[in-house]
């Protein structure tokens, strides 16, 4: 491939190697080391490059909470596509959203009985679509952590500063400190470090993790989304276990400042407000763990617009999304996985997103490793 | 107690199974995923096409039936074209029914001949619109040497086509004697690729300006049929040739991986990606290797004579920058693998539908 400028720097197989080194030479002979990836973009970058490869037996990886789309329960996206039929209606969504399963169709599905949910990039695609169809009634599907609040509530503030009236958001907005604190209280779960995530701690900044360092003993490394970052991370909670300290440390300084991004942090209060609880697939409810439109806002806020159902709808029975989010399953370990639950016919969101653990597993790990690399010798 | 190791092995060779069994429908209706060339789209083929018009000339399921009426073999495909928007940089719509139907052929190495073409024009089409496509297709035609010897035109209401859909069909004359097919690949063959991968897939991306992202890219649609004369010329012990269109270079490497029953290793780093292609897959979170190319193809060859076909593709002016981009093992079957640039390895799996933008 074509060299490119600021990717292939974090792409350099001989600095891995390097770093593969160090790594292995921190681990201390007989220890296992159990770190959580919270972030699904870390999920995405680690099954994409195959970055396993280079982790001694000792290191595993478990796939924490951070995919914004497996984390939507069911009856979220039936909320969503009852919104969708009303009439007059074009929900717009981001593209992962799209396969998501509710208690029965995925937007895709529900395209085809006949709504209208496009495919948009940002919520300002959807905020330019209200403009072109005023006489429709444009909602946002917005979804994603503390990452991708900011653009939502600036949409929010625009198409008030342009009363643009006939745009909504439908907030499914989550946030990342209270799942990670339900993960640290569940009982069956033994982690040695966390690797932080990178994109949310942009706008939150390191400060929030804190309380994983002092009340639960663990090393925690916000990490970037280069392969290199994440082995980069790695050795550095290495280090501390090594050297007997247990600190909140920012591998990825170069885009995360220490204290986050204040502005941004700004907007979202201005705009939404923390619900009292909210619930997540598979973790189930969790308090002060979602954001909703504040009282000011009401005529952009979707739930208010339209008399949802909001029917809560459990997980399957065999779907075991909630266990592979803790980290406590590996996707293979699932009663379903690859079986009843495939990318084809995904049943748990996990399967769904690219980030979601159970479909990276699937669609880019699904062999044991030995045998791939015994394959792929030259 | 079994292993950790042997319970994810037993995990996996239940999936490996289930993979294995006959394609069945459970969606109630159509979705855009069944368009997509990736898995729903193969489920469509087989639990429904297939299985209503079953025959030994359709069941290989290759880019054209090969047919013997007698005289020399004719090779016989068929292709629609509903590409929006209908004008793209680098070409149209027109251009592109012409040099899809012709690249079909080719990959049989056949020498396209004639073509019928059917329109489907919306109410209110412009009719300067049409006049520019029909003009662009006799261009193509007349470039890859085939003549438009029937056609038919329909009209329907507004809102019912998107602008215009073309469906053409094509008939060849393979005048070589070898058999070329996906389930021909063998341990030890060379896989190469005829030029750099993604620019049409990125290019109509970008011309639908959903994305306000601008690349200095247009699309490579282009006919091979003159490539693949060259290529056949020189290296006889091709094995398959496949044009890498919905679905890119992944999905036809696993068609021939799943026909052939072998492994498919790819490098990373061999394979051709221009920066304007890797620079917008990086901001959309998608993989070049399942973009649409319209003017590339695969070849697998028989090593002895992998050199030869890659100096006669780089001494076409279509195949300069052809690649050796992996290697055929018998091991694990069925799949694609991937040796990333990061030293990694990975699977390269089929897509369920079109590859979806990742949110972060």
């Amino acid at each position: 491939m074509t060299r490119m400028r600021f990717v292939d720097e974090y792409r350099d197989a001989d600095k891995a190697q390097a770093l593969a080194a160090r790594i292995a030479e921190l681990c201390e002979p007989g220890r296992q080391y159990k770190f959580m990836e919270v972030c699904g973009g870390h999920t995405h970058t680690i099954y994409k490059h195959g970055l396993e490869d280079y982790l001694p037996e000792s290191v595993t990886l478990v796939h924490g909470p951070g995919c914004p789309v497996c984390v939507i329960p069911m009856g979220r996206v039936d909320d969503a596509i009852y919104i969708a039929r009303q009439p007059d209606v074009i929900m717009t969504s981001f593209g992962d959203m799209m396969r998501v399963p509710g208690s029965g169709d995925t937007f895709f599905d529900a395209n085809a009985a006949g709504t209208n949910i496009r495919m948009v990039y940002s919520p300002l695609d959807a905020l330019k679509i209200a403009k072109q169809n005023p006489d429709k009634r444009v909602v946002f599907m917005a979804i994603g952590f503390e990452t991708t609040a900011p653009s939502t509530a600036m949409t929010v503030l625009r198409a008030a500063k342009e009363g643009v009236e006939n745009f909504s958001i439908f907030c499914n907005h989550v946030t990342i400190i209270p799942a990670i604190k339900a993960i640290l209280d569940s009982p069956d779960l033994r982690l040695d470090g966390f690797i932080g995530p990178g994109h949310v701690s942009t706008v939150i900044g390191c400060r929030p993790y804190d309380f994983i360092t002092r009340q639960y003993d663990k090393p925690l490394v916000v990490a970037g989304f280069e392969p290199l970052d994440i082995l980069q991370t790695i050795y550095m909670i290495l280090v501390q276990l090594s050297e007997g300290r247990c600190e909140v440390e920012n591998q990825y300084s170069r885009v995360v400042p220490w204290d986050g991004n204040l502005r941004a942090l700004g907007v979202i209060n201005e705009v939404m407000e923390l619900r009292p609880y909210f619930e997540w697939r598979g973790l189930g409810f969790i308090s002060h763990s979602a954001l909703k439109v504040r009282e000011e806002y009401a005529r952009f806020d979707a739930e208010r617009i339209f008399d949802l159902p909001g029917v809560r709808v459990a997980d399957p029975k065999a779907c075991q999304c909630g266990e592979v989010l803790k980290g406590v399953l590996k996707p293979w370990e699932c009663k379903v996985f690859g079986t009843a639950c495939t990318p084809e016919t995904p049943i748990g969101t996990c399967m769904v997103s690219p980030e979601g653990a159970c479909a990276a597993y699937y669609n880019f790990g699904r062999f044991t490793r030995t045998r791939v690399m015994e394959a792929t010798r030259s | 107690m079994t292993s950790v190791d042997d319970r994810e092995r037993q995990v996996l060779e239940r999936i490996d199974k289930a993979r294995r069994r006959r394609a069945k429908i459970k969606d109630e209706r159509i979705t855009l995923a069944h368009g997509a060339g990736g898995k729903a789209t193969h489920t469509l083929i087989e639990a429904v096409f297939l299985e209503a018009f079953r025959n030994p000339l359709l069941e290989p399921l290759e880019d054209q039936a090969v047919l013997s009426l007698g005289g020399p073999r004719l090779a016989f495909t068929t292709d629609s074209f509903v590409v929006h928007p209908l004008f793209f940089p680098g070409g149209d719509i027109g251009e592109l029914a012409v040099n899809g139907t012709v690249n079909d052929l080719a990959m049989s190495g056949a020498r396209p001949r004639y073509l019928s073409s059917g329109f489907i024009v919306e109410e209110g089409l412009p009719t300067e619109d049409l006049v520019r496509i029909a003009e662009s297709m006799a261009r193509a035609a007349e470039a890859a040497g085939v003549q438009i010897v029937t056609g038919d035109t329909k009209v329907v209401e507004r809102g019912k086509a998107d602008g215009c859909y073309i469906n053409t069909a094509g008939v060849g004359v393979i005048s070589h004697d070898l058999t070329l097919g996906a389930s021909r690949a063998r341990p030890g063959d060379v896989v190469l690729v005829s030029g750099p991968i993604g620019d049409h897939g990125i290019t109509i991306m970008l011309a639908r300006g959903e994305l306000d992202i601008e690349a200095d890219l247009t699309s490579d649609t282009a006919p091979l049929a003159d490539l693949v004369d060259r290529l056949l010329a020189a290296a006889p012990g091709v094995r398959c040739l496949r044009d890498a269109t919905r679905g890119g270079v992944a999905t036809v490497l696993n068609e021939v991986a799943r026909a052939s029953d072998v492994a498919v290793v790819l490098d990373e780093r061999a394979v051709p990606v221009r920066t304007e292609v890797r620079g917008a897959s990086e901001i959309l979170g998608i993989d070049p290797l399942y973009v649409a190319c319209e003017g590339r193809f695969i070849a697998v060859v028989a090593p002895e004579d992998a050199d030869a076909a890659l100096d006669a593709l780089r001494t076409h002016p279509q195949g300069t920058e052809a690649a050796v981009i992996g290697q055929v093992k018998a091991d694990p079957p069925s799949l694609v693998l991937l040796k990333t640039e990061f030293g990694g390895t990975r699977i390269v799996d089929v897509l369920v539908g079109d590859p979806l933008p990742r949110i972060c």
